[in-house]
């Protein structure tokens, strides 16, 4: 009776632990059937996303607390803990096919995701400095190892190599600003930070601030700690980049969030200058660095800097506002990401992956609906109406400038007119130049993920009420 | 019978740009005529909705009528349409353009046939909407929507130098719209809505006025455009297909003056009228240097697109001077500016198709072979210089009446912008039609019955609204009304408060 009890307790991890018990089993069916099966095991992997998904659906609602105040489930993370999960998911059906043509066929490759994902998943409920760490570190360490997935290829090897060095790093870092957190409040928990620090902050507790911000910046490759991104992102196989462009960076900003609004509520003038400063270097630094790119994946790196600069934003204006536009922002940027890669994984001739922006050349001729689809996504992406990413850029904005930060907002949106013009010259190339030889024909997974993101990104100004709401409900939920 | 008369006009072009997009497959000439046939369909049935709302528009309202208003963005924002005066009539200019401009690239647009007609039905209804939209945010939302099928129109179709100009369309509207749309945001934390019925009627702390007055500026002084933002139109202008030029100097430009009227006179009247002097200052130098600019152009796209940037200078004056001879002269000199260079840009489009240049040396003595031509191009070129009996000379004599009313050292300035479009409009048409005939013109035809359609209700039009142009002003009048009552209004508050308290102004 008592045990049965205990079971009870635990459900608010239930989705942890089916996804941990099931990446086990997975691991073994991997493991004892070969990389023959690694297709079967990778669809039982997304498989078992869906039910993960399900089970965080089904958790009761309200705000459920575990492990003495350490593990939180409320909708803030309900609700990018689905985010999350769809951008793993999502990343996992773009693999399939690419992992089959470039004979990358590993079972473990979608096992590494899952733990990643578990990891993901402590991290968005984690409570306080520990789990925040365990989480961090669970994400962290299957990410190396899938960037180097491809082990044969000098650039992938070294992409996981250097982002291995650089995420240590930046993981000594945040243990090291999370110590002197702790030294300087005594408390680990975010709420025992915020009673500790609802007057002021010793300068300390400053320092340790600024070291868990630079842990954070790291992992959503915010500037100044966002060297490593372009690197990565061109070295590491493309569905690889493609998952680090999503589920990774959800994860980031909600521990980013939650750490920042629940912990640091007291003090919200000394951490606000730092993320204001933030957002704007890495939407200037985006922008500007983009334009020169010749390598789509390294573009995309840019332009992810570039996005977290604006998600930032929301966070910057320090409100339930700000937290709402920063979950517009992510799930518009999760599903606009979904689709880009599946556009760029479709960038094969002759059997052969091709990466150069050049290589879309006359694509409207050759392949209409993809270039359709993928000029909308670049629209969407620079923040034009009536498309999705418009909607994203106007929720943090609006947060911004009720927070009373204009100069951040006008720097902001002249970054994002900068920004349009390396989206335009991709279309420019795929519309206005002369066709080159037609791409390898589209995978039918990857029509399935383009041709819905691609849908969402054009149609979601007809209905975004229920995005919204969501959003607006699991903002509050962290006040 | 109540049916939403207005959405089915805003989005009855996107149905067809639908329907174009799912019926057409392949490129042969079955595929191009049927992309046509639907476009030109689809027009022509929006063009005679429009009508509908012409006939049950109340007039003597200056309410907002065919209002519509549902939930759309939680709380921020609803989709509300509406037109009052001051809008149905750049409606109706839009929806009576579109076929034209369909017609005129029936046979010049030869590749990619089917993105053409989406792009031109997609853009009509972002245009459309534009001026019906009573929110803010929706408003924001077709007023940029519009850029990305303009952008792809000049960069598919236009000419040599199409990927600079189409870039620099792009990017010059973009800059000067995203400070708008931070103004926006911050007045709606500032009045909790984005309704524009609302706001209309909301007073703006004066400072915040100033702010929100320069944002809206940035915007619409790009599209109008004014000096000295107006670089990327002959740029804009020279590279686009005909029919992009039409949409571009017909319909685009004024979304800028309808800006201006819609917002900035309105919602900041105290601002406003602080900075009229700018705004003057800013039309006088573009009537004069832009004309003058004008008169060396070797390029005939470039020199209208120049007498188009001089003609808007016309009615931001006017819209500034805030009276009724002339607002209302700015509303008549849009439309007829809207009827008269989009017709000039297909006179221009029909030499075009059949030499291949735009340059006005190559051409001289096309009366010879081109004589109705020559008469109908002659019908513009006068309309363009504001002779009277045009429709060109009653927006230009009303809007300097009423600066002169206003100003009178502006509008004498002004009146030499008058002189100077005679000259580049009759240097124009002496040039290009007069003079022996070029030995490369020899077998030129004149226009067939295609053009002559396109033609017929563009001079019908201008003749008559140069005659009788009281349907265009009488649609307006209740509106305008109202708009400079409320402008007034505040204006004599603000007065009022300044002379009982000084202190607040040295404040």
């Amino acid at each position: 009776m008592n045990s049965l009890n205990d079971i009870n307790v635990l459900l608010p991890v239930l989705p942890e632990i089916v996804l941990a018990v099931g990446a086990m089993a997975l691991l073994m069916i991997g493991v004892f059937s070969g990389d023959g099966a690694a297709r079967f095991v990778n669809w039982l992997c997304i498989l078992l996303l869906v039910a993960v998904g399900v089970c965080v659906v089904m958790l009761p609602a309200g705000r459920l607390v575990l492990f003495e105040g350490s593990f939180v489930v409320d909708d803030f993370a309900r609700f990018l803990k689905i985010l999350m999960l769809a951008g793993s998911a999502g990343t996992l059906i773009l693999s399939l096919d690419y992992l089959t043509s470039e004979k990358l066929q590993q079972a473990e490759f979608g096992v590494l995701v899952l733990l990643a994902t578990l990891g993901m998943m402590v991290l968005i409920s984690a409570s306080d400095l520990i789990a925040l760490y365990l989480g961090l570190e669970l994400m962290s360490l299957p990410l190396y190892v899938i960037a180097a997935s491809n082990r044969d290829n000098a650039r992938s090897t070294e992409a996981g190599l250097k982002y291995f060095v650089l995420g240590a790093l930046s993981s000594g870092m945040l243990l090291y600003g999370a110590s002197l957190i702790y030294g300087f409040t005594g408390t680990v928990n975010f709420t025992g930070i915020a009673k500790a620090t609802q007057n002021g902050a010793s300068i300390g507790l400053i320092f340790g601030l600024v070291f868990l911000f630079a842990g954070f910046c790291f992992k959503v490759s915010a500037v100044p700690f966002h060297m490593w991104t372009p690197d990565v992102y061109e070295g590491a196989p493309t569905p690889v980049t493609a998952f680090f462009a999503a589920a990774p960076k959800v994860a980031g900003i909600a521990i980013f969030v939650r750490a920042t609004i629940v912990a640091f509520p007291g003090i919200t003038h000394s951490w606000q200058q730092i993320v204001v400063f933030v957002a704007i270097a890495s939407m200037v630094l985006g922008a500007f660095a983009a334009i020169g790119q010749k390598n789509i994946k390294r573009l995309m790196a840019y332009s992810s800097i570039g996005h977290m600069g604006f998600a930032l934003v929301g966070l910057a204006a320090g409100t339930a506002e700000g937290v709402q536009g920063v979950l517009v922002y992510m799930s518009i940027y999760v599903v606009m990401t979904l689709a880009t890669f599946a556009c760029i994984l479709t960038m094969r001739r002759d059997g052969v992956a091709v990466e150069q922006i050049s290589d879309l050349s006359g694509l409207a001729r050759s392949k209409p609906a993809m270039a359709f689809f993928f000029a909308m996504l670049l629209f969407s992406l620079a923040g034009i109406p009536p498309l999705a990413g418009f909607f994203a850029k106007f929720y943090v904005f609006l947060a911004a400038i009720k927070a009373g930060l204009y100069v951040l907002a006008v720097i902001g949106v002249l970054a994002s007119v900068i920004g349009a013009y390396y989206y335009l010259l991709i279309i420019k190339i795929m519309y206005f130049d002369e066709p080159a030889k037609p791409f390898d024909s589209m995978p039918f997974l990857l029509r399935i993920v383009l041709g819905v993101t691609g849908t969402l990104n054009i149609v979601f100004f007809v209905y975004p009420a229920p995005l919204l709401g969501a959003a607006t409900a699991a903002a509050k939920s962290l006040f | 019978m109540n049916w939403p008369v207005l959405s089915v006009v805003t989005f009855l072009p996107l149905l067809g740009a639908l329907l174009v997009m799912l019926m057409v497959r392949g490129n042969g000439p079955l595929a191009k005529g049927t992309a046509r046939w639907i476009s030109m369909w689809t027009t022509l049935v929006t063009f005679a909705v429009s009508l509908v709302m012409v006939y049950r528009f109340d007039a003597a309202s200056a309410e907002f009528q065919f209002v519509e208003k549902y939930e759309w963005l939680l709380g921020v924002s609803s989709y509300h349409m509406g037109v009052d005066g001051i809008s149905l009539p750049f409606v109706i200019l839009t929806t009576a353009l579109m076929p034209i401009c369909i017609l005129a690239s029936w046979t010049s647009i030869q590749k990619r046939v089917k993105e053409y007609m989406i792009a031109f039905l997609v853009l009509e209804t972002l245009m459309i909407g534009t001026f019906s939209a009573l929110d803010l945010v929706l408003f924001y939302l077709f007023f940029e929507g519009g850029l990305i099928p303009m952008f792809l129109i000049i960069g598919i179709w236009g000419g040599q130098r199409r990927v600079y100009a189409s870039f620099k369309f792009f990017l010059y509207t973009l800059a000067g719209s995203v400070l708008m749309l931070l103004a926006i945001m911050a007045m709606y934390w500032q009045a909790g809505t984005t309704d524009i019925p609302t706001l209309l009627r909301y007073n703006f702390p004066a400072g915040m006025q100033t702010w929100c007055w320069l944002a809206f500026f940035a915007s619409f002084a790009v599209k109008m455009p004014m000096w000295p933002v107006h670089t990327w139109l002959p740029d804009a202008h020279v590279e686009a297909p005909t029919a992009g030029s039409v949409i571009l100097a017909a319909i685009l430009l004024k979304m800028g003056g309808y800006g201006f009227l819609r917002f900035s006179l309105p919602m900041f009247p105290i601002a406003s009228h602080d900075f009229t002097p700018l705004v003057y200052t800013m039309s006088v130098v573009a009537i004069i240097y832009t004309s003058l600019v004008a008169l060396m152009q070797e390029d005939v796209k470039k020199l209208i697109a120049y007498s188009s940037v001089a003609h808007m200078g016309f009615v931001t004056m006017g819209i500034f001077a805030a009276n009724q001879q002339g607002v209302a002269g700015a509303v008549f000199q849009m439309i007829s500016h809207g009827i008269v260079s989009g017709a000039l840009f297909l006179c221009v489009g029909v030499v075009y198709d059949r030499m291949h240049t735009r340059e006005i040396a190559f051409y001289g003595g096309v009366v010879t072979r081109m004589p109705i031509f020559a008469a109908i191009f002659m019908v513009f070129t006068m309309a363009n210089v504001g002779l009277p009996g045009t429709s060109g000379f009653v927006g230009e004599f009303l809007t300097l009446i009423g600066t002169f009313k206003a100003n009178i050292p502006v509008a004498s300035l002004a009146t030499l912008g008058v002189i100077l479009s005679a000259a580049y409009a009759l240097w124009l048409y002496r040039k290009m039609v007069y003079g022996t005939l070029k030995p490369a013109l020899e077998g030129i035809k004149d226009i067939g019955l295609r053009e002559a359609v396109i033609f017929a209700p563009l001079v019908i039009l201008t003749i008559l609204f140069g005659v009788a142009p009281k349907p265009v002003l009488d649609m307006s009048a209740a509106s305008v009304t109202q708009l400079l009552d409320g402008y007034n209004k505040a204006i004599a508050t603000k007065t009022a408060a300044t002379a009982s308290n000084p202190v607040s102004v040295a404040r």
